[in-house]
């Protein structure tokens, strides 16, 4: 391998590399079969998901889950969520974070291989490659061919495919974001917000361009994940390994035949390098290149049937196991590989958060005040010498239907109160108030106290006027003349 | 420029200018950025044709699209009437007595009249319409009221103004004057009477006497004022112009009277109900009572 690498330029900006086409071959396997599941999963939960249906009365939406960002409404089966609660929000993204972590110290870089998305996109796109243009060799010369019509051809048909797709894809985004049905028959009446077909425009180019076009390099060059995966791995963790100590050195089959005992197990037929999606070689050893797909493990285990040798030449394995192999040792088994103490104690993290936030879920009352006092001017002093605050309050009714609310006075005595939609001479210690479904009601209140009462705090009470009878209370200040 | 040199290391020619040795190199511009700039150039003539651009001596050229910033604002606040108007319809339609039976539109018309309020009024009322007592200014949060705290007293005030000339329906009355008409010394026992109306001070006879002799035909027998006149009530505890002694006697030796501008012709009738409500609303806004008790009360002879 002596003559200069015709990937590698030369210029005045210094040496780059340009990338080398990967056209990985088809193969069928247990890895493959996982992986095909797991698309399939993962895009019926991302195309599917805005569709499902879930009755939440005639006040709220009925659709599962959606982000109602007009509204600032987050809908998720039965948890509706409030902007004041996004900390449940920001607890799902850090249980996702721990996640990805728990996953790899349990079974490495398993969601590079199969969930991501990028992984599942590339396939399918993949897929269509091999759909259109036949497998690896076909694709290969089509490749190289010159630019006839028949390849101009061929290329336009592929092209729109993946363009249907990448549309496909941005499109169902916008469906988490409002009523589906209704945003699908707006969008192609031209009626949907400009913000929609926006999104779609940009999900469905960068769709287009990194399934279609960027695919591993999306991993090798641009994706922070594998580099902070592997500062997370040791030699406990699992990953794809090819094993040297039994495969080298390579050779064919027929030069095996003539020389017995000289040449290990790989008969060296490349065929890991071709089913490889990010075009690695696993016999150079682990590296970032590889994200642990096990499709290798397919073909080489494929090979080996044929050549009549023990399968798993590629197989998942840890450092540990690698080096105890090589010593004669057996492997550990595979629950404590899976069950070691960090996987537990990353477990034990991410479950403690999910707990937290159930308990905080199920904790929380559907209502609520708050208030704050009128500053200008802080108190008046009316004829018959009784002072009166002002307060604005606001009830708040998480529940999807109306709902009556008593606000009383706690403390402050001889002092009663009246709101903007009744008359003063209602003014009462206790006052009931209607609040819509689903809603903050803001309401003025109106605090009259005594002649000669002091400048005190007093409490806002309230209570939801249902068999709930949930509770909730405010302090605030009654401001008098001299304590301004 | 002959004695062209180049720079060995780059392969670039030299500009020529030289600083204590250190020279300038003629690098060529990036072609990304040539074809910036004559994308700016061309964007320039469209824009120098399209908008308004060059300064003359009498105004500046108008461009094709005869665009204007005022004509932009004028344009969006069309569209902010436009988007007001159902509401201020609603407003229009519905008698201003009965406007809080309806929770919405009252509190549509209460943020309008905040907003009127912080526009036309708070010069002299203030932002949080607390008045001013050195001033003279009233205090529209309390419940003491000239000229009536009913919403459509308040109109009335709004539209007609108090001691406004070239309106015969404004509300007028004036503080006489005592100055030369009583001596210092009465002068002093009214202040005396006045002051212990609302418990200040001793009560007066001589005082008490006087008071019923000049006082009482506005402000009546026992100092509750009348709002007809609208004489104030001085047997509250609430002062326009201070309850001390100097205070009460320079507003009987040298009255000062409040004005309150006419609103209408300035604001159209929906605001000037906006700003009623916003005002009835602050607090001490009283209930509008449709057969008045006096029918002589100017106020319910409103259409």
């Amino acid at each position: 391998m002596n003559s200069p690498d015709p990937q590698l330029h030369h210029s005045l900006l210094g040496t780059y590399e340009s990338r080398r086409k990967v056209h990985p071959k088809r193969i069928d396997g247990f890895f493959r079969r996982f992986k095909w599941l797991i698309m399939l999963v993962t895009l019926a939960i991302y195309y599917g998901t805005p569709w499902i249906r879930w009755d939440r009365g005639p006040y709220a939406p009925d659709q599962a889950v959606l982000v109602d960002l007009a509204n600032r409404r987050f809908y998720m089966f039965n948890i509706e969520i409030w902007p004041h609660e996004f900390y449940f929000v920001a607890g799902l993204l850090i249980m996702a974070g721990i996640g990805l972590f728990l996953l790899t110290s349990m079974v490495g870089r398993a969601w590079c291989g199969y969930a991501c998305p990028q992984t599942v996109w590339t396939d399918l796109f993949q897929h269509v490659d091999r759909f259109v243009d036949g497998d690896r060799n076909k694709r290969m010369r089509l490749d190289a061919a010159p630019w006839t019509a028949g390849k101009i051809a061929r290329r336009l048909f592929k092209w729109t495919i993946y363009l249907v797709i990448a549309f496909w894809t941005g499109g169902a985004w916008i469906m988490y974001f409002a009523d589906a049905p209704t945003l699908v028959r707006e969008f192609w009446t031209l009626e949907a917000p400009f913000v929609a077909y926006a999104t779609v425009g940009i999900l469905t180019a960068t769709t287009f361009i990194f399934g279609g076009f960027m695919r591993e390099q999306v991993c090798i060059y641009m994706c922070p994940w594998p580099r902070i995966q592997t500062a997370m791995m040791d030699e406990k963790s699992l990953t794809v390994t090819y094993k040297d100590w039994r495969g080298e050195p390579r050779g064919s089959v027929k030069k095996a035949q003539k020389h017995p005992g000289e040449f290990g197990d790989c008969i060296d037929c490349n065929q890991c390098v071709a089913v490889c999606p990010t075009g690695w070689d696993i016999r150079k050893g682990p590296d970032i290149s590889c994200i642990t797909c096990g499709l290798c493990i397919d073909a080489c285990d494929r090979v080996m049937d044929e050549v009549g040798r023990p399968r798993g030449l590629i197989d998942y394995l840890t450092l540990e196991d690698s080096e105890g192999e090589i010593r004669g040792q057996d492997h550990r088994p595979t629950w404590k590989k899976v069950l070691r103490p960090r996987s537990v104690l990353y477990f034990c993290v991410w479950a403690g958060i999910g707990l937290g936030l159930l308990f905080a879920l199920s904790a929380r009352t559907h209502t609520e005040i708050s208030a704050a006092p009128d500053r200008n001017p802080p108190y008046m002093l009316m004829s018959d010498g009784e002072v009166r605050n002002n307060y604005t309050v606001k009830l708040r009714n998480m529940e999807a239907r109306p709902r009556e609310m008593r606000v009383g006075i706690e403390g402050l005595p001889g002092a009663v109160m009246w709101s903007d939609t009744m008359s003063g001479d209602d003014a009462a210690r206790t006052i009931d108030l209607p609040v819509p479904a689903d809603a903050t009601q803001t309401v003025r209140l109106y605090v009259r106290a005594p002649q000669g009462t002091d400048a005190q705090d007093f409490s806002l009470s309230v209570v939801s006027l249902d068999e709930q009878a949930e509770t909730d209370a405010v302090e605030v200040r009654f401001v008098t003349p001299g304590d301004e | 420029m002959g004695n062209k040199r180049v720079d060995e290391p780059t392969g670039t020619e030299f500009v020529g200018h030289e600083w204590d040795g250190i020279e300038e190199l003629n690098t060529p511009l990036p072609r990304w950025w040539l074809w910036t700039f004559y994308a700016t150039v061309v964007w320039a003539l469209g824009y120098v044709i399209l908008f308004p651009a060059w300064p003359l001596i009498e105004k500046g050229t108008e461009g094709v699209l005869g665009w204007t910033s005022r004509g932009q604002l004028a344009e969006e606040m069309a569209v902010a009437d436009q988007a007001r108007a159902t509401v201020r319809e609603e407003i229009a339609q519905v008698p201003l007595e009965r406007l809080s039976e309806d929770a919405p539109l009252m509190q549509q018309a209460v943020a309008g009249g905040r907003a009127a309020f912080q526009i036309h009024c708070i010069q002299c009322h203030g932002s949080g319409a607390a008045g001013n007592q050195e001033l003279g200014y009233p205090n529209l949060n309390d419940d003491d009221w000239l000229w009536g705290g009913d919403i459509r007293a308040i109109e009335y005030t709004l539209t007609h103004g108090i001691r406004q000339s070239g309106d015969s329906e404004t509300r007028f009355s004036a503080m006489p004057s005592f100055d030369g008409i009583l001596a210092p010394q009465e002068v002093s026992a009214v202040v005396d009477h006045v002051r212990s109306l609302s418990g200040l001070g001793e009560p007066d006879a001589r005082g008490a006497e006087l008071f019923e002799q000049n006082c009482a035909a506005c402000h009546g027998p026992a100092g509750k004022g009348s709002r007809q006149f609208g004489a104030p009530n001085l047997s509250d505890a609430i002062w326009l112009r201070g309850s001390s002694r100097e205070a009460i006697t320079s507003q009987i030796l040298n009255p000062r009277m409040g004005m309150m501008p006419k609103w209408e012709g300035r604001l159209d009738p929906v605001t000037i109900s906006m700003l009623a409500a916003y005002v009835h609303s602050l607090g001490g806004g009283e209930d509008f009572i449709e057969v008045a008790e006096d029918p002589e009360v100017e106020v319910d002879e409103q259409p």
